[in-house]
C-alpha cells in the first residue's frame, strides 16, 4: 500500500559489476548491502531511511533469488533484536531506522547485542535525523555508540564513499566481533549521485544452514558471569581489533595541504561542507585539493589515538569540526594529546557553535575565526567569502519579516484527520478546553493553526501513556484526551497505551487515528492495513486488539468525515459515567495515498467512457461574508480566500480551488458548526448515461423556466 | 576572481517549493538534462515532514567534469550569498529565499511564480490577513541581480499541466543555464509523463521570460445601465442615479452606484431611495463621511438573511457560475447540494414581527419548532424538490419589510447611524471610524451573533473616547483588534486599555 511503486528503483538494485548506479544516497546503501552478501535485512520506516525499506519491500524477486530475508519490523526494538542471528552464525545482517528516535526504542536489544558481541557482520544503518528537515528532537547517535561500544561509521557524503564504507562496515564488524552503526545524515540520504556497481552476492552462510545446524555458547549470553567477561573482552580484544582494522584499511583519510602549521579534524559527514567553506575562503578548490591539511574521520568511534597524534604533531593548532553536542570527539582528542604530551592547541566548539546544524555559513565563520585565532598570517592569502548578512540587515529585507508568513507542515487536502480535529474543536467549544496529549504522526500537525490542539508529544505510540498522570477519576471533572495513530498503536501503543490504561483503570479518552496503513512514513502496511498484501498478514482490526487487552468502552467510526457524528461520540466519551478508558477508533484512508492510487484509475475509467461521478466543493462568493470561520475549523489547502470583487465587501471571501478532492469535510463542518450556507457540493457526472441526460434535461427545463420567470422581472443595475 | 561558473566552481540552483508542488520533479529534470549533457550533477533535498504542504527546498549543483582525474566535491546545501539561480514556486517562498540570504544582488537570477497560496495564518483571520505581495515584489527587485516573475500557476493550469513545467520553461527562457531550449524540451520528453501538456506549460514559461512582466491593461469604467423591472421601477432607478450625481460629492459616486446595485438586487428601488436618503443625511453633516457611508450603509441595509441566501442560490446566473467554477464541460451533468441548517431563531426571524416575537416567547413552541426543523439539511438545488423549497423562500422578498428580522436590523442600524450623526459635527474622523465598524458584523447564526457583539462593544467604547483628539485612532485600533482573532481576546485587551485611559 506504499505511496508509489519503486519498480524503477528496484531495477537499480539489479545492476551488475561495472554498470553506473545513479540515484539517491539511501538507495546506494541498499545496493551496497546486497553487494556485501547480506543474509537478512530488517528495520522500521521513517525519514530519511524509508526508501531503503520501501524499495526492498518491492524487491521480493531479487531478495528471493539471493536468499535474503527481509522484514518490516514492528518497531526498532524488533529490528535490533533481529541482529541476534549474527551472534552465533557467520551471517551478515543489516537493520535500519531513523535516529535518535529509533535508537532510543532499540536500546534494550542493542545493549545486549553489543555485550555478547557478534560473529557475522552486523550493521545498523542509522538515518541521522538532525538539522534542517528533521522531525525529531536534536540529539546525537554518537552517545549511544559510545555507551554500548558499537562502532560508528560516518562516511564522506558521496555515493562512492558511502557504498565503500557500507561494505567495509561488515568486515569491521566481523574483524572486531562488534556491531557497527553506519550513520547517514538527511541530506546524504537524499543526495543524488553515482557510483560504479558491483555484482550482488549471495550470503556465504545461509539462514537455512543456521537453522539446520544450531549452535549455542553460554559465553555469548548476557547473564553473569559472562556479562562481566563481555566488558573486559570489549576493551581487551574487540577495541584493539577494530583499531587494527581501521588503520590497515585506511578507513580514515588524511588530505595533505601546504599549510603545515594548522589542520582540521572532521567527521566524514562534514567533509563536503568543510571543503566548500575552504574553497570560498580561497583555501581549496572544487576538485578536492586543499591548502589546509585535513584528517577525515570516516569512523568517528572508536578514535585511533596514534593517527590523531601523528596528524597533530608539529602543528600549532587544529580545528575539530564535530556537529552536535556534547563535543565527544573534541573531549577525547584533548585527552589523547595530553596523554601523548603533544602541545598542539585544539580549537573546536568556540570557533564553531556548540549546538545546531553546521550549515555553510556556520562553517565559513568558524574556519575563519579559527584561522584568525590560530594562524592569523594566513588571513592575507584568503579571499572574502560571500556574506549575505549586510543585505539581510538592510531595511528592505528586514521589512519582509512581518510579511512572509510561516508555512509549517499541515494536513493535506482532504486529509481524514482534519475532521477529527474539527470535531474536537467543536466539542471543546461546548465543554471547554481539555488537556490533549499528542503522539508522533501527521496528527501532531493539529498543534499548529488553525486547530491549536495538543499539549505534549512523548514518543511513538506513547500518546495514551503520556496522559497517565491525569487519570484519577473525578465526578463531573474534565477528562484528558490522548491521540495516537495506527502506526504508533502497533509500534508501542497497544501495550504501553491501551494495556496500561486498562490495567491502571484510566478514565480518559484515547482517539486512535486509523488511516489504513502507516501513512506518515510513506504508506507502509501494518497489522491493521485494510489491503491484501502477498507477503504480509494484514486486516487485523485495532478494535479486536483493544478489546483483547480488556478495553470495554470502544467506539469505531469508519468515516471520519462525519464531523457531527464524531463530535457526538467525543462528547459521549468525555461525559459518560462509565469507568475505564474510553477508546474511539476513527478510520478513513489517508487521502494522499488514496488519491495517488485512485486518481489514475478514475481518469482511465473516464477515458474508457464509463459513467463516473466526481464530487467537489465550492463556495458561493456572494453568500460568503468573509468571516473565515470555516477556515478556522479546517485549514484545508484547497480552501483559501480570494478578493470578493465587490467594493462593498472589504474582506476576502472563501474560495475552493480545483485541488479539492470532495472529501466532504467543508459541508460537514458548516453543518455541524452551523456556520453558513455558502458551501455547496457539486457532483460532476462524467460520461452521463442517456437517462442521466434526460432527467437533467427535464429538471433543467422546469428550473430554467422558473428562473427566467423571476429573473426577467428583476430590476438591476448592470 | 576570474572563476568560470560550471568549470572552476559549480553552477548552484536552489528551488523553493511547497510540498506537493513538484519541486523534486523540477530538480530531477535539471539533473537529468545536465547528466545527459555530460555534466556532473548533484541534487539534495530535506523533504522530511515538509512534504505535507510545508515549505521545502531542493538544491542542485552542476559542473563540467573537464579533463581532471578527480571527482568534484559538491556541497549538499546552498551557501547563502553564493547561489546563481533561485526558483520560487510561490511568491512568499521567493520572500523566504531572500530572508535566507539565498538571493544576492551581484549574482542571483530569481525566477518566481507571482501567484499566492495563502498560509493558514493569513486565511484564518476574521478580517483580511493576506500578506502584502507588493512588499515581496519590491524587495525581490532590489535583492536579485535579475528578477523574473509571472503567474506560472495560471500558465500551468491553462496548459493542463503542473507548475514545475512552467518554471522549467522560465528557467530555460532566463538563459541562466548553459543549455539550449531543445535540451530542456528533450528532458521533458524523456520523462515520458504528460509530455504534451508539460511542453505547452514549458512554452508559456519560456515566453514569459522573453517578454517579462507586462503590466495588465487598465479596464475602462463603464457607465451604469438600468435593466429589467417595470417602466415605473426603471424610471425610479434612473432618478436614483441622477440623485447620485446631483446630491453627492464626486469621490463617493462609484461606491454609491455599487450601493444602488446592491439595494435593487437585494430588495427594490424603494430601498435604493431609502439608502440615498440615509447616506445623504450623513453627507449633509459632513461631506468627509460620504465614501464610507456609501459603503457601510449599503452593507447594513442588505443584511444576510435566509431570503437573500435562497434568492442567490436559485438564480440562473448562479447555476452557470457553479458549472464554470467546477470546470464542468457542456456534456457533463452537475448535481448541486446545499448545506443548510435552519434554526428556530432564523425561522422566527422570517415570520411577521408580531408572530415571530410571540413564538420566541413560548418555550413550548420553540421546543416544537426545534424538534421539527433544527437539523442539518442537504438541499439539492438541481432537483425540483430542493429547488422549489428555496425558490419559495426567495419568493418571500416582497414581504421582507414586515418580518421580525427586518424590524430588529433596522432598529440596530438606526441606533448606529444616530450615533454617527451625533458624533460627526464634533469629530468627523471618529464618525468615519464608527461607520467602518459595520465590517465587524458578518456571517450567519453564531458567527453573526459574535460579530454583532464585537460591533456593539467597539461602538460602545465611542462614549469612552469621545472628546479625545485621538478618539478616531482608538476606535480604529479596537476594530483591528476585533478582526485579529475569533474569540475576541485581542479586543478584550484593547478595551481594557481604553477603559484605563
Amino acid at each position: 500500500m506504499a505511496e508509489r511503486s519503486f519498480a524503477r528503483e528496484v531495477q537499480d538494485l539489479k545492476l551488475s559489476a561495472g554498470e553506473v548506479f545513479r540515484g539517491e544516497g539511501i538507495l546506494a546503501v541498499t545496493k551496497a548491502l546486497l553487494q556485501s552478501g547480506v543474509g537478512y535485512v530488517a528495520g522500521y520506516q521513517g525519514a530519511p531511511i524509508s526508501h531503503l525499506m520501501d524499495v526492498l519491500a518491492d524487491a521480493q524477486g531479487i531478495l528471493g533469488d539471493l536468499g535474503v530475508h527481509f522484514e518490516s519490523s514492528a518497531s526498532e526494538a524488533a529490528a535490533a533484536s533481529t541482529l541476534a542471528a549474527s551472534v552465533m552464525y557467520p551471517i551478515r545482517g543489516a537493520v535500519t531506522w531513523k535516529s535518535t528516535a529509533g535508537t532510543n526504542v532499540a536500546c534494550d536489544a542493542l545493549s545486549n547485542l553489543a555485550s555478547g558481541g557478534v560473529m557475522g557482520g552486523a550493521v545498523i544503518v542509522i538515518g541521522e535525523d538532525y538539522g534542517e528537515g528533521s522531525s525529531i528532537m536534536q540529539e546525537r547517535t554518537h552517545a549511544f555508540a559510545m555507551k554500548s561500544q558499537i562502532w560508528l561509521v560516518d562516511p564522506r557524503p558521496n555515493l562512492e564513499s558511502i557504498v565503500s564504507l557500507t561494505e567495509q562496515s561488515f568486515e569491521l564488524s566481523e574483524a572486531s566481533n562488534t556491531p557497527v552503526m553506519l550513520e547517514v545524515r538527511i541530506r546524504a540520504c537524499h543526495v543524488h549521485g553515482s557510483f560504479i556497481a558491483k555484482d550482488n552476492r549471495k550470503p556465504a552462510f545461509t539462514l537455512g544452514e543456521a537453522l539446520d545446524n544450531p549452535v549455542r555458547d553460554t559465553g555469548r549470553i548476557v547473564l553473569p558471569p559472562a556479562s562481566f567477561m563481555h566488558e573486559q573482552e570489549k576493551i581487551a580484544q574487540r577495541l584493539p581489533a577494530a583499531i587494527r582494522f581501521i588503520r590497515e584499511r585506511g578507513l580514515n583519510e588524511t588530505m595533505p595541504g601546504d599549510i603545515s602549521e594548522i589542520g582540521i579534524i572532521l567527521q566524514g559527514g562534514m567533509y563536503n561542507g568543510v571543503m566548500r567553506a575552504l574553497k570560498l575562503l580561497g583555501l581549496a578548490d572544487v576538485w578536492g585539493s586543499t591548502r589546509v591539511p585535513l584528517h577525515v574521520l570516516n569512523v568517528t568511534y572508536p578514535l585511533v589515538d596514534e593517527d590523531l597524534v601523528a596528524f597533530c604533531v608539529g602543528k600549532q593548532a587544529i580545528l575539530v569540526v564535530e556537529e552536535g553536542q556534547p563535543e565527544f570527539i573534541e573531549q577525547a582528542l584533548n585527552t589523547v594529546l595530553r596523554r601523548a604530551d603533544v602541545q598542539t592547541r585544539i580549537h573546536g566548539k568556540g570557533a564553531l557553535p556548540m549546538a545546531g546544524e553546521y550549515t555553510a555559513l556556520v562553517l565559513i565563520d568558524g574556519i575563519r575565526k579559527f584561522i584568525a585565532d590560530a594562524f592569523p598570517a594566513l588571513l592575507a592569502e584568503m579571499t572574502p567569502a560571500p556574506d549575505p548578512r549586510p543585505l539581510l540587515a538592510s531595511e528592505t529585507v528586514k521589512a519582509l519579516a512581518p510579511v512572509v508568513p510561516p508555512r509549517p507542515p499541515s494536513f493535506c487536502t482532504g486529509c481524514p484527520e482534519r475532521p477529527i480535529f474539527s470535531a474536537m474543536a467543536l466539542v471543546q467549544q461546548e465543554l471547554g478546553l481539555h488537556h490533549v496529549a499528542g503522539d508522533i504522526g501527521c496528527h501532531l500537525f493539529a498543534i499548529n493553526p488553525p486547530f491549536n490542539i495538543g499539549a505534549t508529544t512523548m514518543g511513538y505510540g506513547l500518546g495514551a501513556s503520556s496522559a497517565s498522570a491525569f487519570q484519577g477519576r473525578r465526578e463531573g471533572g474534565k477528562r484528558s484526551i490522548s491521540v495516537m495513530g495506527d502506526g504508533g498503536f502497533w509500534h508501542n501503543g497497544l501495550l504501553n497505551g491501551v494495556g496500561n490504561a486498562v490495567f491502571n483503570k484510566h478514565d480518559g479518552l484515547l482517539v486512535v487515528v486509523d488511516n489504513h496503513y502507516s501513512a506518515a512514513t510513506g504508506g507502509q502496511d501494518i497489522l491493521s492495513s485494510r489491503a491484501d498484501n502477498d507477503t504480509r498478514s494484514t486486516q487485523h482490526p485495532i478494535e479486536d486488539a483493544v478489546r483483547g487487552v480488556g478495553a470495554k468502552w470502544v467506539r469505531r467510526i469508519d468515516h471520519t468525515y462525519s464531523v457531527g457524528k464524531l463530535r457526538d461520540m467525543l462528547r459521549d466519551a468525555l461525559t459518560t459515567r462509565e469507568a475505564g478508558p474510553k477508546i474511539i477508533i476513527a478510520s478513513s484512508e489517508c487521502m494522499l495515498n488514496r488519491q495517488r492510487r485512485e486518481r489514475p484509475l478514475f481518469n482511465a475509467a473516464v477515458k474508457r467512457g464509463v459513467r463516473m461521478v466526481k464530487p467537489r466543493f465550492g463556495v458561493d462568493e456572494d453568500i460568503c461574508t468573509g468571516d473565515h470561520a470555516c477556515i478556522r475549523l479546517s485549514g484545508c489547502p484547497s480552501l483559501s480566500v480570494k478578493d470578493s470583487g465587490d467594493p462593498l465587501k472589504e474582506d476576502p471571501v472563501a474560495a475552493i480551488d480545483n485541488s479539492c478532492v470532495g472529501c466532504g469535510n467543508c459541508g460537514e463542518v458548516s453543518e455541524a458548526a452551523v456556520l453558513c450556507p455558502s458551501f455547496y457540493r457539486a457532483d460532476i457526472v462524467h460520461n452521463p448515461t442517456g437517462w442521466d441526460r434526460f432527467v437533467a434535461g427535464v429538471r433543467g427545463a422546469v428550473i430554467g423556466w422558473l428562473q427566467r420567470r423571476r429573473d426577467g422581472g428583476r430590476l438591476a443595475l448592470a | 576572481m576570474g572563476e568560470v561558473a560550471g568549470v572552476d566552481r559549480p553552477i548552484t540552483i536552489a528551488i523553493m517549493a511547497m510540498g506537493g508542488q513538484g519541486g523534486g520533479v523540477l530538480a530531477d529534470w535539471i539533473v537529468a538534462m545536465a547528466e545527459h549533457g555530460g555534466w556532473v550533477a548533484q541534487t539534495t533535498s530535506v523533504p522530511g515532514v515538509a512534504q505535507r504542504t510545508g515549505a521545502t527546498i531542493y538544491y542542485v549543483e552542476l559542473i563540467r567534469p573537464e579533463q581532471r582525474n578527480s571527482r568534484p566535491v559538491l556541497s549538499l546545501m546552498p551557501v547563502p550569498g553564493d547561489v546563481d539561480v533561485v526558483i520560487a514556486s510561490e511568491l512568499m517562498e521567493a520572500g523566504r529565499a531572500i530572508q535566507r540570504g539565498l538571493v544576492s544582488p551581484d549574482k542571483t537570477t530569481l525566477i518566481a511564480s507571482s501567484h499566492r497560496s495563502y498560509a493558514v495564518t493569513e486565511k484564518a483571520k476574521p478580517g483580511d490577513g493576506r500578506a502584502d505581495s507588493a512588499a515581496v515584489l519590491g524587495t525581490a527587485g532590489a535583492a536579485a541581480q535579475r528578477f523574473v516573475h509571472a503567474d506560472m500557476q495560471a500558465m500551468a493550469e491553462r496548459s493542463g499541466s503542473v507548475i514545475s513545467s512552467a518554471l522549467f520553461g522560465a528557467l530555460a527562457g532566463s538563459g541562466a543555464l548553459p543549455f539550449a531550449r531543445g535540451d530542456f524540451e528533450e528532458t521533458i520528453r524523456a520523462s515520458g509523463l504528460g509530455v504534451e501538456a508539460s511542453l505547452r506549460a514549458f512554452g508559456s514559461g519560456f515566453d514569459t521570460v522573453q517578454a517579462p512582466n507586462r503590466p495588465e491593461p487598465e479596464v475602462a469604467a463603464v457607465a451604469a445601465r438600468v435593466t429589467g423591472g417595470s417602466a415605473r421601477e426603471q424610471a425610479e432607478l434612473t432618478r436614483a442615479l441622477r440623485r447620485v450625481d446631483s446630491e453627492f460629492p464626486a469621490e463617493a459616486r462609484e461606491m454609491l452606484v455599487a450601493g444602488l446595485r446592491r439595494m435593487v438586487d437585494y430588495q427594490d428601488v424603494a430601498l435604493a431611495h431609502e439608502y440615498l436618503d440615509r447616506v445623504g443625511a450623513l453627507v449633509r453633516i459632513d461631506a468627509a463621511l460620504a465614501v464610507e457611508a456609501a459603503r457601510q450603509v449599503a452593507v447594513a441595509l442588505s443584511y444576510d438573511d435566509v431570503i437573500r441566501v435562497a434568492d442567490l442560490k436559485t438564480r440562473g446566473s448562479r447555476f452557470a457560475r457553479v458549472r464554470s467554477e467546477v470546470l464542468a464541460r457542456a456534456d457533463q451533468v452537475v448535481d448541486t447540494t446545499e448545506f443548510m441548517h435552519p434554526r428556530v431563531a432564523e425561522i422566527c426571524a422570517t415570520m411577521p414581527a408580531g408572530l415571530g416575537r410571540a413564538i420566541e416567547g413560548s418555550p413550548m413552541m420553540t421546543g416544537l419548532l426545534k424538534r421539527l426543523f433544527e437539523r442539518g439539511r442537504r438541499v439539492r438545488t438541481t432537483h425540483l424538490r430542493g429547488f422549489l423549497q428555496l425558490y419559495v423562500v426567495a419568493g418571500l422578498k416582497p414581504w421582507r419589510r414586515r418580518l421580525l428580522r427586518h424590524e430588529r436590523e433596522m432598529a440596530h442600524v438606526q441606533g448606529w447611524l444616530d450615533l454617527v450623526a451625533r458624533t460627526a459635527p464634533q469629530d468627523a474622523r471618529l464618525a468615519v471610524e464608527l461607520l467602518k465598524c459595520r465590517r465587524l458584523v458578518k456571517g450567519y447564526s453564531d458567527t453573526h451573533a459574535r460579530g454583532q457583539s464585537k460591533f456593539d462593544r467597539v461602538i460602545g467604547a465611542a462614549a469612552l473616547v469621545a472628546g479625545r483628539a485621538d478618539a478616531a485612532d482608538w476606535i480604529r485600533r479596537l476594530r483591528e483588534a476585533a478582526l485579529a482573532d475569533e474569540d475576541g481576546k485581542m479586543l478584550d485587551g484593547a478595551l481594557r486599555t481604553v477603559a484605563s485611559l
